[in-house]
This record gives C-alpha cells, structure tokens and sequence, in this order.
C-alpha cells in the first residue's frame, strides 16, 4: 500500500470501489456541509469535495474535507490548477494531511468564464500531469516540486479525471497514458452516457495495458429530466449525450423522468460492471445527493466493505 | 508584432480635456501594421479630437507627429523641439513608446491612445490573434510550432484538456483548441510519440516571475 487510504484500500482488495461528491455551499454554514455528506454515509468509499466548481466561489474544498473527516466519513480532497499556484498548492495538500485527508484528485478547474468571477486571473502555475507529479514526488520521494525536503511527507493517493468523450478522441487514450506516466493511481471518468463510445476507450486503454496501473472508476451522473439531459447535451462542455438518452427521458411523463434517469443509470452500471478495466463507479448525483443511496443499493453495490478490514485482509494476504 | 487598439473617445476626450494643447505622437512600427497607431490613425484622432473641442466651444491645439520607432530613445529625442509647445502627449504607440516618452520627458503628462493587446499575427486581412506570450523559454520546437502558453485558455503543457470539441476551445468557439493543433502538426510532422513525452513544470522566472526583464548583451553594450 501507498497510502492508508480507504479507497485505495477497497481497490486493492479487487473490490467495485463507489465514490459520490458533495459540493460545498456558496456560504460559510458547516451544517450544508454536515447534511449533504450525511447522506452519503455508508453508501460509498470516498466523497469528493469540490473545488470551486463551475468556477464560482465556494467554501473551500480542504474546509469542507474537515468536517466530513470530523463525521467519520472518507473526504476526496479535489484541487484545481485554476486558483492556486504551486505553493499554495503544497501547502494545501500538507494541512489536508495533517488532518488525516489522504486521498486527492488533481485537476484543472473549469475555466473562470463559466463561472461568476469571470473577470478573475487565472493561475494555471502548472498542469494536472505536472500537479499529479508533484504530489506523487511529495509522497514517494518525500520532495517538495522545488526540490527541497519534506519533514513529514504527505502520503496522498492520487487520482485524476479523464474526458473519454472530448475531442480530438484518438488522444485520449495518450492523454491517459500521460497521467499514468506522471504517477496518478485512480482515474474517475466523465458522466458516461455514450456506453458504446466509452468501451471504445476502454478497448484503447486495454490494449496498452494501462488499465493495470490505474484503477479507473467510471462516472456516472443520474438525470432528473429531458430538460437536463438538453442542457448536458448542448451546453456542457466535453459531455456526450446521445439523442436517444434524450429522446428516451422524453418519451415518459413528466412526473416519471426522474425514475427513468435513475433507471439509465443503472443499466450503464450493470453494463460496466463485469467490463475489464472498470475498477468501481463515481456518482456525481449533482443536486441529487439524497438519491445515491438508492441507486447505490438498486444497483447491488451494497454494502460498502469496511475499508479497513478489507485492506488488513489484503495485507495479511500478501504476506501469508 | 505588438498589436494595439485605439482606446474609445471619450476615454481619450477626458485624458486631454484638462489642456490647451497636445503632441499626438503615432510610432511607425507594429501599431501602423495592424492600423492603431500610424501616421494614418494619428491623422484621424486629430480630427476626431479637434471637432470635438470645436463643437465645444474649447480653443484646443493638436501637433501631429509619428515617429519612426517609439520605443528607442534615438526617436523619442526627436520630441524635444516639440515639446515645448505643448501641454501634454498623447501617444498613439504601444504601452512600450509611452513609457519611452515619459521616460525621457518626465516632467510632461503623457496619456495612453491606445490599449496594447498582445504579442500576435495577422490571421486574414482586419483580423490579429495572439501567439506568444514571451515567457522566455520557447517550447514550440516541443509542441510542433504551436504555443501551449499563449494558446491554451489554461496554458496547459500536457494537454488538451477534456472541453476540446470539435477543434474548438471550450472558452470560445471562435477559437481553436492549441492542442488539437499541437496534435495535428505532430501527426503531419510523423512526431506523435512525441506528444506522451510528458513537459514538466515550468520555471516561470524566464516568463517575468523574477520581477521587470532584461537583456543585457555585453558585445553590444557601449
């Protein structure tokens, strides 16, 4: 183990790994944090805590981190390269461990034009490969990205996002192959919907055997209406909505949307779940929180493995 | 070359209002090529400024000059005859040939006519697009004569990120995604193996990190 993190931990164990995330509110009120998070409780192996996302400003993620570490619950520390140079960064990563947080995801951030600080500068010191470097040299070579030495390095595991759906498509298995080079350990997708083109990708990435070095969690996101799913179509960037995912939400009543997202959902979950190379499922239920339970259970991934034991189990395994 | 846009009117109306008579001063390098600067631009401020202070009822005297190069003390000394008889300046030339000007004449109020853009080149006739951003470590013979830095909206090294569509940059759709071109170049080039050398983290001393920059050639110097 790299780490003593849970969800590296579950992984290990050959496990489906289930994450979730939970947005922190466009306040300073810990107990929207507390009541979101809660609901998560025990239905998944990791909550991402966002960072700033859609560009606008929120409580920060490593604020938000704390008080679910506080609950007992597993946070995911998200960064983006949009606000923080490396530095801050650093910094950021060595406060969220001394807190116990221990796994991250690297990112870039949604650009500052989508937001509502368009007017903002953006930081963008370093990338998310060279941020997956940096905290990956942080933890096995105990350096901070200037060189210097760590009194006490931060054992984060780490993990990043892939857009297999983005263009140009012929690059995005490299794109992965460049995140696995710079030593990212678990990769959460984009929302699938295009189930055909996402195996697609994951032919590519199987036939280079990089699904050996990452564990990759597909990302599932549930839709509440047709209206949502027009919106994710057209103005998303990077997400592929196919017509009949649209046509289909639209095909029901209005009152009987909701189900037949959740019911989408979790046929592309049935259908991923034996496919080599999907190690667990990342539900970004966005707004939806309180259903992750239900679709947790529905799609048979109940109950979560005691993180813990399982990775004691796995140890013992080993050594045995 | 640096490209410029005039500043609106009445920015510039308040910036010379106070006085009774200015030095316009356009500069003939990158502002006359991408029509913000020239001797032509000058001409047309003049009139524009003149009517103004005319319909105004305000006496208001404009001298016309355009130098050869702004940003070089050698030209900007031309100005002295000049600036006798004048107020103030207002300069027409990059934000370079301002501070030349106030440099050299450091007790006469000089005013920006123009906003300097970027470091770019000339996409189609009326269009200019930025391409470098000078931070003083080219990687273009890396990324296939495209710049990460100056064409990435998140200055991505090791890009594209996941809102590239279509060749289009998610920030933008008027702009193409640098790393789709970055791409394109290295397939033309038969250089993709390129592409999973992964560029590590920049040192952005060389790129202004380090405060103001220099160059100091000793074989030049006198």
């Amino acid at each position: 183990m790299k780490t003593a993190s849970t969800l590296e931990n579950i992984l290990a164990s050959g496990e489906l790994a289930v994450t979730s995330e939970c947005g922190p509110p466009r306040g300073a009120l810990p107990q929207k944090v507390r009541e979101k998070a809660e609901l998560l409780r025990g239905c998944v192996d990791g909550v991402n805590v966002t960072d700033n996302q859609t560009a606008m400003v929120r409580m920060s993620s490593l604020a938000a981190c704390i008080l679910l570490k506080q609950m007992g619950l597993n946070p995911i520390l998200q960064m983006v390269t949009r606000d923080r140079n490396r530095l801050a960064m650093q910094s950021d990563i060595l406060g969220a461990y001394s807190h116990g947080i221990d796994t991250m995801l690297c990112l870039s951030g949604d650009h500052p034009r989508f937001g509502d600080h368009a007017m903002a500068a953006t930081v963008h010191d370093i990338d998310s490969v060279q941020m997956i470097r940096m905290v990956k040299d942080m933890r096995d070579e105990g350096l901070f990205q200037g060189g210097e030495k760590i009194d006490g390095p931060p054992k984060m595991f780490i993990g990043a996002a892939a857009n297999p759906f983005a263009d140009p498509f012929e690059l995005r298995v490299s794109r992965l192959a460049k995140k696995v080079k710079a030593g990212v350990d678990f990769i959460q997708t984009q929302c699938i919907y295009n189930v055909d083109k996402f195996e697609k990708w994951l032919q590519g990435v199987r036939d280079r055997g990089l699904h050996q070095q990452v564990h990759i969690l597909a990302g599932i996101t549930p839709m509440k209406s047709v209206g949502m799913a027009r919106y994710m179509k057209n103005k998303v960037p990077g997400m592929d909505v196919p017509d009949e995912v649209v046509k289909r939400m639209g095909g029901v009543p209005k009152d009987k949307q909701a189900e037949e997202g959740i019911k989408i959902c979790l046929e592309t979950i049935e259908r991923l779940k034996g496919v080599e190379g999907v190690r667990g499922f990342h539900l970004m239920a966005i707004e939806w929180e309180q259903k992750v339970p239900e679709i947790v259970e529905r799609a048979g991934l109940l109950p979560r493995p005691d993180g813990l034991n399982v990775g004691v189990q796995n140890v013992r395994g080993g050594k045995s | 070359m640096i490209t410029a846009e005039r500043k609106p009117i009445e920015e510039l109306i308040q910036s010379v209002k106070p006085y009774r008579s200015i030095l316009l001063a356009g500069c003939n390098e990158c502002v006359t090529v991408c029509a913000a600067g020239g001797r032509k631009e000058v001409g047309v401020l003049a009139s524009a400024l003149k009517m103004h202070f005319l319909k105004a009822g305000k006496p208001f005297e404009i001298q016309e000059i355009t130098l050869e190069r702004q940003c070089d003390p050698e030209y900007v000394e031309q100005l002295a005859s000049n600036l006798d008889q004048v107020d103030a300046v207002l300069s027409m030339a990059c934000g370079c040939g301002v501070q030349e000007v106030a440099r050299r004449f450091h007790n006469k109020p000089v005013f920006p006519a123009l906003n300097t853009k970027f470091m770019g080149a000339s996409e189609r006739q009326g269009v200019w697009s930025e391409r470098c951003q000078g931070c003083g470590d080219c990687v273009l013979g890396y990324t296939g004569g495209i710049c990460p830095v100056a064409r990435c909206s998140k200055q991505l090294f090791n890009g594209p990120c996941g809102g590239s569509s279509n060749g289009k940059c998610e920030v933008d759709p008027n702009v193409d995604c640098a790393w789709q071109l970055i791409w394109d170049r290295l397939k033309a080039l038969g250089m993709t193996e390129r592409y999973e050398e992964n560029l590590p983290a920049k040192d952005w001393r060389p790129a202004g990190g380090a405060g103001p920059r220099r160059i100091i050639r000793e074989d030049m110097a006198l």
